[in-house]
């Protein structure tokens, strides 16, 4: 029952394709007929179970709106059946979403349990609470990637036709994909290696007819390159900029410790010096992660999405050396003049594929251009205000302690100078002028 | 900084912004400037010494000071201003006011301006002169393992004690040891807290002398700088010590225009070097085994204050140091993040974005030049600072042990007595008294030994009290001033920051 079900469907997305592959570019992005999010996860061990939850007005779908306990490994699965469906080669494929990775966050747990004999209570208890806060964002992050996979082919005017994706988000039951087995491990890494060999040897013996592709594929090599060249430092930055927000822990717990050991009016001092800092430690982590969020994670987004431009590019080039070799053996076809109709079949099957796909890839990496672009645009500009607003709050921070330190002083100076030498009016005076223009220059 | 944006009227008395370029501002006495005022009004002999921005041109202003000299022990309770000129230097003076405004210009007509002074400042008494120190620029002077860097310092001061107003002197780095040396041989006995001298740098001091490519030569400068900055203050400690500050040998040393006799014992590869290290070794094996029975509280207490602060400072400054090298390397990835940017730019092929990520680029390189400055900030304002604590309470300590050493001579002193005493009473008793007359002289000549001792411990005790309680004033007072100027620093460098993302701003709003 189900089955035949799908085989319509399939019947259905195969004219779609064609239906809707003219007329790609007006397709909405905020077309709302099929919506994807994932609305749980669940750390279990080493797996996330992800809560897919869909809600849609297309009219293939059984229900308007369902949810489905989906595990990392599904996600893969269905994006290497996009993979491998020839049907789809002329598409851009959404990458993939990364592996959930906690063995970062891990490692650094122990290696805190290790080092919590030096260092304070107070310290080790900041420290794993800002690994906590690490660990969520990470957790986060990682239901995000695989939203976004999810909903780019839910827009996608083609793959959301796709059977494997609806079964994906309609089939209530646990899709079996198992991990790959070594065997299997092996042999797609023996294919990707004569993968890339062979774009290698395509790239350099077959010519490119069309300019477009040419320039579009010389870009995109140097881009890819680059870009992840950029998401590698960017890291980096990040990385550090956190540990530089670490630091401030330490100190700060320093500071109360030597405030403890102080006396007079100095300890009190320390002490708003360590809550300054404790403050701005606070701020420099949230531009740390906001850094990650809007500058890495974007780049490192258009890695993966290059990297499928790329594959994009090379199935075109693939095409376009079928179509040659076509060409060719119809040519010896002729000369010998021996099964030249079925060359002429080939020939022509290949042409019109290639045709097909040259059409379909040009309008595809168009919109990954208009794609890339509006979402630089819209994250760095972000990313711009979030560095103002945090850079502002820290300015906010360092001025009230430094108004309240200031005032204390004075506070202090004039209890004691008061207590010291009264002589009158006179010396009120003079202070509480002396207060009154350091009013006006903390107004300043 | 802050100064610019502050009406002129203002910049003079306002108390935050005199930190942020000046540290030590916490030296000056309001007295200080009256008095100097008085001095050059009275006296038409003193020619009006010569601004500070003259002096400090190329160098670092954090830690231009005037350091008050309280030589008179009168507590002078109100003074007059009638007299105040407005000239450049009162100006100046009043720029690095701390805690008071009232000399400032707006009121000279108050006939009688009373003293604000606070209680911290040092002694409480009235000055009659200022020093300032500051070590202008550095020459390499020589080639190869012999050459040697030049320290020039320049000394404005109207103490009488110097010859001119203005001096100007080069000294090399082991001229500054031989200095704290002669400073440690005369005082350190009497019980004086004595500002350590940097430390001694082989690997650093080499590498400047056979210095030779270009990256070499920019950390060499970056050494010679930090220790420009140190020897700056360890000679403003000194002139801040009243009594230091008017020993013979600091003041030749600031005056005499002449090369200093080498300071051969400094020298660490030297015969007096390793002698050096023995009495070292001795004397921490005497701290470890000796340990006296504590009669005043006051010490015992201090004491245990003392090693908690060592530790913990110690500890603080292990935290800003890798907190500087941290913010190091977070500039440096800024930085690589900036070309990488700056490459992928070049590559990209739709034009607004392309615009945009050479902003970035533009953008990055900028806030890492901002983390560069506030990693030199961490270190030479905060780091800094713990530093020299670390060494001043090394100080402290010193003394401390000096104390113990008078004690052990009277110990020893009192117990030869004891022997000597039970001797001639034995004498007395068998009936030798052919040798008794022998035994007394003794005996008077060991109580006579006993009492300078005793004389010896109670003033160092008393001399120890009296440094200790400004060592602490003044601690007081420049941990919160450095720690200010600290957060004003961090407020500058944010400001920066937002800057620079906002001229990024209109350009990403370009991209579509």
């Amino acid at each position: 029952m189900l089955s035949d079900e799908f085989d319509v469907e399939e019947n259905n997305s195969q004219s779609d394709i064609l239906n809707e592959g003219s007329n790609s570019e007006n397709v909405d992005l905020s077309d709302n007929s099929l919506q994807v999010v994932i609305s749980d996860a669940l750390s279990e061990k080493d797996r996330v179970k992800f809560t897919v939850l869909s809600k849609t007005t297309l009219p293939d779908f059984q229900r308007s709106e369902f949810s489905v306990v989906r595990q990392h490994e599904e996600f893969i699965w269905l994006h290497d059946q996009f993979e491998e469906n020839e049907d789809y080669a002329g598409f851009i494929i959404p990458p993939a979403p990364p592996r959930p990775d906690f063995d970062s966050s891990r490692e650094k747990l122990q290696k805190l349990g290790e080092g919590e004999g030096t260092m304070t209570k107070e310290e080790f208890l900041k420290m794993k609470k800002e690994l906590e806060a690490e660990y969520l964002a990470t957790f986060k992050k990682t239901v995000a990637m695989h939203e976004m996979f999810l909903s780019r082919l839910a827009q996608h005017p083609v793959f959301r036709y796709d059977t494997n994706f609806r079964v994906f988000l309609e089939y209530d039951q646990d899709l079996a994909v198992r991990t790959k087995n070594k065997k299997e491990l092996f042999e797609e890494i023996m294919k990707s290696l004569s993968k890339t060999t062979d774009e290698y040897l395509l790239s350099a013996t077959v010519r490119d007819v069309n300019d477009f592709f040419e320039q579009e594929k010389n870009f995109l090599i140097d881009y890819y390159g680059h870009l992840k060249d950029a998401t590698m430092k960017s890291d980096k930055m990040v990385n550090k900029h956190k540990d530089v927000a670490d630091c401030y822990i330490k100190i700060s717990s320093c500071l109360v410790q030597l405030s403890t050991f102080d006396h007079r009016e100095l300890d009190w001092f320390l002490n708003r010096f360590s809550e300054t800092l404790e403050k701005l430690r606070k701020v420099e982590g949230r531009v740390a992660s906001d850094e990650d969020l809007k500058l890495s994670d974007t780049l490192r987004y258009y890695v993966g999405d290059s990297f499928a431009a790329k594959r994009l590019l090379y199935r075109r080039l693939r095409c376009l050396a079928n179509y040659e070799t076509a060409n060719r053996n119809l040519e010896k076809a002729r000369a010998k003049n021996k099964d030249v109709h079925a060359a002429e079949a080939t020939q022509q099957i290949s042409c019109e594929k290639f045709e097909v796909m040259s059409d379909k890839g040009k309008e595809e990496l168009i919109d990954f251009k208009a794609r890339r672009v509006s979402t630089f645009n819209k994250n760095l500009l972000e990313l711009a205000e979030w560095e103002i607003k945090h850079a502002q709050h820290q300015i906010d921070i360092l001025k009230t302690s430094l108004e309240m330190i200031n005032s204390e002083e004075k506070k202090s100076t004039l209890n004691v100078e008061l207590a010291r030498r009264y002589h009158g009016n006179n010396c009120f005076n003079l202070f509480m002028s002396m207060n009154l223009n350091n009013l006006f220059v903390s107004f300043n | 900084m802050t100064d610019e944006k502050l009406p002129p009227m203002m910049a003079t008395d306002d108390p935050v912004d005199d930190e942020d370029d000046d540290i030590f501002s916490s030296t000056i006495d309001d007295l200080s400037s009256l008095r100097n005022e008085e001095l050059f009004a009275s006296l038409a002999a003193v020619p009006p010494p010569l601004t500070n921005i003259s002096l400090n041109e190329g160098s670092s202003t954090l830690l231009e000071s005037d350091v008050p000299l309280n030589n008179d022990h009168k507590e002078v309770q109100q003074m007059t201003s009638k007299n105040v000129i407005s000239n450049g230097f009162e100006a100046e003076i009043n720029l690095k006011e701390n805690d008071t405004p009232s000399a400032s210009e707006e009121i000279n007509q108050v006939e009688e301006i009373p003293n604000v002074s606070t209680n911290d400042m040092n002694f409480e008494n009235i000055e009659n002169g200022f020093i300032k120190i500051s070590i202008s620029e550095t020459t390499k002077v020589g080639e190869g393992m012999s050459s040697y860097v030049a320290y020039r310092i320049v000394t404005r001061t109207n103490m009488t004690m110097f010859k001119t107003n203005n001096m100007a002197v080069l000294r090399r780095f082991s001229d500054f040891l031989g200095l704290h040396n002669k400073l440690t041989e005369k005082y350190l006995r009497n019980g004086r807290l004595i500002p350590p001298a940097p430390q001694k740098n082989m690997l650093g001091s080499t590498r400047i002398k056979i210095s030779g490519n270009q990256s070499d030569q920019a950390t060499s400068a970056e050494f010679i700088e930090k220790r420009r900055l140190a020897l700056e203050r360890f000679l403003k400690r000194i002139a801040l010590h009243p009594i230091l500050r008017n020993d013979k040998s600091f003041c030749d040393f600031l005056e005499q225009d002449c090369e200093l006799p080498k300071a051969t014992s400094t020298s660490a590869l030297s015969g007096a070097g390793v002698m050096r290290l023995f009495n070292k070794v001795g004397e921490t094996v005497n701290k470890i085994t000796y340990k006296m029975d504590e009669n005043e509280p006051w010490f015992e207490e201090k004491e245990v204050q003392i090693e908690n602060l060592d530790l913990q400072l110690r500890n603080l400054h292990g935290a800003v140091e890798t907190l500087v090298i941290n913010r190091k390397e977070l500039a440096h990835s800024s930085g690589s993040f900036a070309k990488s940017a700056a490459v992928l730019s070049n590559c990209e092929e739709h034009t607004g974005l392309s615009r945009a990520l050479s902003q970035l680029a533009d953008v990055f390189e900028k806030v890492e030049s901002v983390r560069t400055e506030q990693a030199n900030t961490d270190f030479s304002i905060f780091c800094e600072l713990l530093k020299d604590y670390i060494g001043l309470i090394g100080a402290v300590k010193n003394v401390f042990h000096e104390r113990v050493k008078v004690y052990q001579n009277m110990q020893h002193a009192q117990m030869i007595l004891t022997k000597k005493r039970e001797q001639k009473t034995k004498l007395e008793l068998t009936g030798r008294l052919d040798k008794v007359g022998f035994v007394t002289n003794e005996v008077s000549e060991w109580e006579a030994k006993l009492s300078r001792c005793q004389d010896e411990f109670d003033q160092i005790s008393k001399t120890i009290k009296v440094e200790f309680e400004q060592f602490e004033i003044n601690r007081i007072k420049e941990f919160k001033t450095v720690i200010s100027s600290y957060l004003e620093e961090m407020i500058n460098h944010q400001t920066l920051i937002i800057k620079h993302w906002q001229a990024f701003i209109p350009e990403a709003k370009a991209i579509a």
